[in-house]
């Protein structure tokens, strides 16, 4: 089948502005939009530059817009979204080249979340692991799926707005360690999201859950770290 | 002129054997960490089912019948010191894991939980034993963000999105590597004591494959044509199941919880090949039985594919044929609920990219490039060693898929490789930090980055005839074709003229992008010419073994060989020709005999 597909284009070097470009390609309906984008930058256009690597919806690597909603492209096939096409950055952070844009300040709210397991107790006098029960281990499950793609925080109409926001994804990383039962850091972690950029610029729009490729319920998240900062409960 | 950054010890690739070496190098040593991805998007977060390790957490279990699985596993072409090292450190890595944060699934008593993977076993009864500590299917991607989150906590300097381009090497020792930017295109020198390849396989050297677009290679080649020598390349791992044409992974844990194999006439055919553990074999084993039926007009539909089927009733029917209970002794009984919960990825890639709800539907899989088991030469301290008599080159260190110690010989069990990059990533870096508390900067050369420069513009003048796309199918077809499952003389032949062809061809091929940001065109390009070397090794390796081990299955050979060939193949690039030799496998307390599953 013919596939058309419009894509952003802006190259720093090159280009003032940003500017669309279309591409008409044989493809498949199975195929999924990161196979398109292959085939325009491998048979037409070796320029276009956008980021991917596993192809199956697990590395993070090429979340974009597609037809105007927040999607991974190798997780996105053709007979989803039709044959006419429009591959857009994601929104809210600086496009750096075509489909790529600057991740750093993502990455950075991630860090400020101390995304890592706090626990100052000792471990175990018998050497082995800490024990957890399978409904403790159950109560993060959701948020240890991320994959830190930005599709969530990138589709947040409150991250548009202001992008101090720490946004869902830092949240989502918060959630997961401050529900795991070993964990001894959620107050720190509570603390530094009722700050002004933290959980309180969450409007439960629910785009983020909308857009998220591994099914986390976002909003859901937000709200019981909002409980917990309320209720100091972790329950 | 390049930036020139000065670290005592640098690693390349920031999967889970990159982080484990940085997270351990930066305790004493100032260690960066460089990666051509942002850390969290490395493949070692694709790896599903678990790691192996003889925890016992649900049935007796012991690192000596996971020394013996491992040794009988690789048909007997690994190691068994390294082996031996691997398993016994592995219960300790696994609970360090846990330690650090790693959210394991849990059993009733709250240990981490385990399940039965392909080729482990209880060597008492030879039965399936629970050994794949897991955290739903997503286990690699739990020791990627595990680790990453680690290093994080412990500072580890990143320079992510830094494309390796060349190792430095003065006077015989390790000096350093040289990378480019990719957000700017600028060329970095980083000056080095140490240096530790951590870059993965090269799965893309073939067109149907579970691996990542990254997995070209990188370190395997770059080394390679500075004279270092790769070791047992003809020995590739193809996963039984990958979805049909996709090649995406299903994970062995699949068949973990009781998910079996369904030929075209409807029966399940592991039996057959497989006597005692019929669907939970080798990988090899059960590549070359799916191969074997279809070839004999039982795939599905006289497609070249099978079924595999995890519906609760047709697992908990074989289960109860076969005998299988819980490891409390009551029935096996599978729900569907319980396979939602414990193949939550599987199921979801099966309904996005086939259609097909795997709880009420068979899923239709053929064997997909999956692991590297050949690569750069190390010992059992992840040091690289670079001939025959293991003579170690001083400051590098290599660990994870891109080297080959070897624990995993000619065929790798599964949830060893999630084993392999968290024992031999420790100890490398352990070692590199030990290494430079002595050792002493090499002077750098004038003009370090020299050689990347004028690869790149090589691949920037080159005439335009050809296209990089289109060599790079060509290239996949014929090794998936001609080196794969099964090989023969003149098939393995065929593409070894191919991929010499097409390394002759790539002279031709010009980068159109001539700027500096993001030039992802001119990166394809350059790690396209790294498979290019990394397949030419592996066709000439699969040409020179005369017989059949482990994954490498010789239609005109097809017998294993220990009289010629219990040894490790090496070959060396000696200006621009390849050359063979060999080195002896370590025997310890597992003569080879037959091997029957």
């Amino acid at each position: 089948m013919e596939i058309t597909i419009k894509i952003f284009r802006y190259d720093p070097e090159k280009d003032t502005r940003g500017h669309y470009e279309t591409y008409v390609v044989e493809g498949d309906e199975n195929d999924r939009v990161l196979d398109v984008l292959e085939l325009v930058k491998g048979k037409t256009d070796g320029s276009l530059a956008f980021r991917r690597s596993c192809a199956h919806g697990v590395c993070g690597s090429d979340a974009m817009r597609i037809n105007g909603r927040n999607h991974l492209a190798c997780k996105t096939l053709v007979r989803d979204v039709g044959a006419n096409i429009t591959v857009e950055p994601v929104l809210g952070l600086k496009v750096k080249k075509d489909l790529i844009v600057d991740m750093d300040p993502f990455f950075d709210n991630y860090k400020k979340m101390l995304p890592y397991l706090i626990n100052d107790s000792p471990l175990p006098a018998d050497g082995k692991e800490r024990l957890q029960s399978p409904e403790n281990r159950a109560r993060f499950d959701e948020s240890t799926k991320c994959i830190l793609c930005a599709a969530c925080t990138t589709s947040c109409p409150s991250y548009w707005a202001n992008d101090a926001y720490y946004g869902p994804a830092a949240i989502v990383a918060a959630h997961r360690f401050i529900f795991d039962s070993r964990d001894e850091g959620a107050s720190q972690r509570l603390h530094i999201l009722s700050e002004t950029d933290g959980t309180v610029r969450c409007h439960t729009a629910y785009n983020c859950t909308e857009a998220c490729p591994r099914d986390i319920k976002i909003t859901k998240a937000i709200g019981e770290v909002k409980m917990a900062m309320v209720t100091g409960k972790l329950d | 002129m390049a930036k020139v950054h000065q670290f005592d010890v640098v690693v390349v690739g920031g999967g889970g054997a990159g982080l484990m070496a940085g997270l351990y190098a930066s305790r004493t040593a100032k260690t960066a960490v460089i990666s051509k991805m942002y850390p969290t998007r490395s493949h070692t977060g694709a790896a599903q089912g678990g790691i192996a390790a003889a925890l016992g957490n649900s049935e007796g279990d012991n690192p000596a019948w996971h020394m013996y699985d491992t040794v009988k596993g690789s048909d007997y072409l690994g190691d068994q010191d390294a082996i031996e090292f691997m398993t016994s450190e592995a219960p300790q890595a696994v609970i360090e894991l846990e330690n650090m944060g790693l959210p394991f699934d849990r059993t009733p008593e709250g240990r981490i939980s385990q399940r039965p993977f392909g080729g482990h076993t209880n060597n008492e009864t030879g039965k399936p034993v629970r050994r794949a500590a897991h955290a739903a299917d997503r286990t690699g991607h739990m020791i990627l963000q595990t680790l990453y989150q680690q290093c994080l906590k412990n500072k580890v300097n990143f320079f992510d999105e830094y494309q390796v381009l060349d190792f430095i090497m003065v006077n015989g020792k390790a000096a350093g590597v040289v990378a480019v930017e990719l957000s700017t295109g600028e060329l970095h020198t980083i000056h080095a004591k140490a240096v530790i390849f951590a870059t993965g396989g090269h799965g893309r050297i073939f067109e149907v494959t579970s691996n990542a677009y990254a997995y070209t290679g990188d370190g395997a080649a770059i080394l390679f044509r500075k004279g270092i020598p790769l070791e047992d390349m003809e020995f590739f791992q193809f996963h039984p199941t990958g979805i049909y044409k996709l090649g995406i992974l299903i994970t062995e844990g699949v068949r973990g919880e009781g998910g079996v194999l369904i030929n075209g006439k409807g029966e399940r055919f592991m039996p057959r090949y497989a006597p005692t553990i019929k669907d939970l074999a080798s990988r090899d084993v059960v590549s070359r039985a799916i191969y074997t039926e279809i070839k004999e007009g039982r795939g599905v539909d006289g497609k070249n594919y099978v079924y595999l089927d995890i519906r609760p009733e047709t697992v908990n029917k074989f289960a109860a044929e076969d005998g299988r209970t819980n490891p409390d002794g009551s029935k096996f009984n599978l729900t569907a609920e319980q396979v939602l919960k414990k193949l939550p990825d599987i199921i979801d890639f099966c309904r996005v990219y086939l259609g097909v709800d795997p709880v009420t539907q068979m899923m239709p899989i053929q064997p997909t490039a999956h692991y590297t088991m050949g690569g750069i030469p190390t010992n059992k301290f992840g040091e690289v060693v670079i001939d025959d008599k293991n003579t170690v080159m001083p400051g590098l260190y290599a660990a994870g898929e891109c080297a080959c110690v070897s624990v995993h010989g000619g065929n790798r069990l599964g949830c060893n490789s999630l084993l392999d990059i968290v024992v031999f990533g420790k100890h490398a870096g352990l070692r590199a930090a030990e290494y430079v508390k002595t050792a002493e900067f090499e002077k750098l050369p004038e003009n370090a980055e020299s050689a990347a420069r004028s690869e790149f513009d090589a691949l920037r003048n080159g005439s335009g005839k050809e296209n990089v796309f289109d060599l790079s199918n060509e290239m996949k077809k014929v090794m998936f074709a001609d080196v794969g499952i099964y090989r023969n003389e003149k098939d393995m032949q065929s593409a070894l003229e191919k991929v010499r062809e097409l390394k002759k061809r790539f002279k031709d091929v010009t980068v159109s992008d001539t700027g500096k940001i993001f030039n992802t065109e001119l990166l394809n390009a350059w790690e396209f010419g790294n498979l290019l070397d990394i397949a030419e090794v592996v066709a000439l390796s699969a040409l020179n073994r005369k017989e059949s081990r482990g994954g490498h299955s010789r239609e005109d050979f097809p017998e294993r060989d220990d009289k010629n060939w219990l040894k490790h193949t090496l070959v060396w690039n000696k200006n621009g020709k390849l050359e063979i030799d060999y080195k002896p496998v370590v025997i310890t307390k597992h003569q080879p005999k037959a091997r029957v599953y």
